[in-house]
């Protein structure tokens, strides 16, 4: 079943039309209803297009948080071979919010990291809706300094509302453990690529995506705070996340201005989860292009050139 | 000043428990409530006589006192783009940012000077929690790479003092990005095997702390400092429950092994000196405050507070 955002109820009410008739004319082989349907469903092909080729910023945050959009699991599973999960921070446990090991892209080894949300109730909880504590990191900064040690490209998949803000995580030091993740992201000589592929939520993601690289899909956001949070602390009202998520610039298109992401990746008409493997070929491409010109740089300019863009980024702000 | 201002007044101010205090010349203390005299709680750096309790100091007082004699001189800060997002909440950013520029009297909220403390070369940067609540935006992360690449080119220790609330957001995505900016910097003093200290001060939070303030070689937190990385209600919404007592203060994270020490403000500047001194292969200072015991020594009869010096001289 698909799950409709909010601004995809009139699309919602003609494709349960459509979905309708045709419900009837299998109960009923006597009528005829394709003339109509396929009415209905050129309507709702126009509408698709419509509702996603302006996307306001709030949709656009709507979008990457969809459900049903691909996960990291999903374009792990799909996008390369021979994965082996590799677990553990080797002080206090697992994190099951990010999962990461050796796979091979094409025929390179390399070391894939990434948040997973999980896809339903009991894969979320377990998974913490992606949102990752100090072991997560640190799991990370373990396998990308195995990475480092063997030579082999690094690739994350950022997809978190951020980091978990709990107890123990604060306990067990989150933000020792994010900008040691931030540290170990700036030191590898080997390529870091970074694909936002939904939700890049402040320092939770900054922590993996301190790449060579950041690639973002077409509706995915990287944002300082949620929108609702910006609200309720500048606006007072956390009501007025239309109006934070417009200020804060969290679009891809924004962030490739801004020179934050490199690459935008094109989107499936009406977004990934609407044709997810669309999507994950897209990334798939991206991924390829990307990593083919990084293997190209000797491990020494690998870390400079990082270092450069980091230090050169935002020195020219919005171009109005 | 005579007997009525500094006794009468604050006894009669307290006793009717008026709440304007004319003139600004005393403070309430925030913990047990103790009217403060401003002289004699900036000579305490402004701890409270009373309870200790350490209030916030601005980077330049705070320089005044940790620099011998005082005197430091400002290291230039490269401009950063104002408003580079064109942000407006209920406020412009520009006019946010020109009512604490009035307010401060500061460009913004860092301060990068170098100095000598004990006689000790260093780069100091302090973050000043009075301007927008010290959040880091583009100019922050330009102090602190400018302080660094200051100190690497002077082979000097890098000391800075933290607080903040956490990344501007007005700056939007361009302050979260100075975590790894930040992060660039303590890699280019870590490379050139200089010292890095980091003295957290009340509060730090937020990207600051998963960033430039938890990458020290060294970590000095001030007492019951608040550091940490989520806010505390927004865990307490998150977990559902009340959180322990003393959570996130300075005393709990050294309890829980994420700092190295917690430091009485009074005794920060002399551990500075001990520390960065080790750490850079110098001889111990010698700290010439106290008359030897020694009747003999005519340095008795000398006036105290001689700078520490080098022994190698």
């Amino acid at each position: 079943m698909t799950h409709y955002l909010e601004f995809e109820k009139p699309l919602a009410e003609i494709e349960g039309k459509a979905e309708e008739l045709r419900a009837l004319a299998r109960a009923n082989e006597e009528m005829d209803v394709e003339q109509e349907a396929a009415g209905l469903d050129k309507k709702a092909a126009t509408m698709l297009v419509d509702l996603y080729k302006n996307l306001s910023p709030w949709r656009k945050c709507q979008v990457a948080r969809h459900p049903d959009r691909p996960h990291c699991k999903d374009y792990i599973n799909a996008l390369f071979k021979e994965y082996t999960p590799l677990a553990g921070d080797r002080n206090f446990a697992d994190d099951h919010a990010v999962m990461g090991g050796l796979a091979r892209l094409g025929d390179t080894a390399v070391m894939v990291i990434g948040h997973e949300k999980g896809n339903d109730t009991k894969t979320r909880i377990e998974r913490n809706f992606g949102m990752a504590r100090p072991e997560g990191y640190r799991k990370a900064i373990r396998l990308m300094e195995m990475a480092d040690k063997f030579g082999l490209p690094i690739i994350t998949l950022v997809d978190t509302p951020g980091a978990y803000p709990g107890k123990g995580a604060e306990e067990r030091g989150q933000s020792e453990a994010i900008a040691r993740s931030t540290e170990k992201c700036l030191q590898v000589k080997v390529p870091l690529i970074s694909v936002i592929i939904g939700e890049g939520g402040s320092g939770g993601a900054v922590a993996f995506a301190t790449g060579n690289k950041i690639l973002m899909l077409e509706h995915s956001i990287y944002s300082v705070i949620s929108p609702e949070g910006c609200a309720s602390i500048l606006w007072k009202d956390a009501e007025k996340m239309r109006e934070a998520a417009e200020a804060l610039r969290l679009t891809a298109q924004d962030l490739l201005k801004l020179g934050v992401a490199d690459t935008v990746i094109k989107e499936p008409v009406g977004g990934a989860q609407r044709d997810r493997t669309a999507a994950i070929e897209a990334v798939g491409r991206a991924l390829e292009t990307t990593l083919a010109e990084l293997l190209k740089k000797k491990p020494d300019a690998l870390v400079k050139d990082r270092r450069k863009k980091y230090l050169d980024l935002g020195s020219k702000g919005l171009a109005a | 000043m005579n007997w009525i201002t500094n006794y009468v007044r604050p006894t009669i101010n307290s006793l009717f428990s008026r709440r304007e205090v004319p003139d600004n010349l005393w403070t309430k203390c925030p913990e047990c409530g103790t009217m403060l005299f401003h002289r004699e709680l900036s000579e305490n750096l402004n701890v409270c006589t009373g309870c200790d309790h350490h209030m916030a100091l601005a980077p330049r007082e705070r320089f005044e006192a940790l620099f011998d004699g005082g005197i430091f001189a400002e290291i230039e800060v490269p401009a950063a783009v104002a408003d580079p997002l064109h942000f407006r909440d209920q406020k412009k950013y520009p006019d946010r940012m020109k009512d604490a520029r009035k307010k401060t009297g500061e460009k913004d909220a860092m301060l990068v000077v170098e100095g000598e403390i004990g006689r000790t070369s260093v780069v100091a940067a302090g973050q000043d929690f009075s301007f927008m609540g010290g959040s880091m935006g583009m100019y922050v992360g330009n102090a602190i790479i400018a302080g660094a690449e200051r100190a690497v080119a002077l082979k000097r220790p890098f000391i800075l003092f933290s607080a903040a609330g956490g990344a501007r957001m007005q700056e939007g995505i361009l302050s979260l990005m100075q975590m790894p900016r930040t992060t660039v910097a303590v890699e280019m003093l870590r490379e050139a095997n200089l010292p890095y200290i980091v003295v957290l001060t009340h509060p730090t939070t937020g990207g600051v702390t998963a960033s430039y303030a938890m990458l020290g070689d060294v970590q000095i937190a001030e007492p019951n400092a608040l550091i940490g990385f989520a806010g505390t209600r927004v865990i307490e919404q998150t977990i559902r429950e009340k959180l322990p007592e003393g959570f996130q203060r300075s005393e709990y994270l050294l309890d829980h092994g994420m700092l190295d020490r917690v430091t009485h403000r009074k005794d920060l500047r002399e551990e500075l000196i001990t520390i960065t001194r080790m750490l850079m292969g110098l001889p111990p200072a010698v700290m010439g405050e106290l008359p030897k015991p020694d009747t003999n020594s005519k340095t008795d009869d000398q006036p105290d507070g001689t700078p520490a010096e080098d022994a190698k001289k």
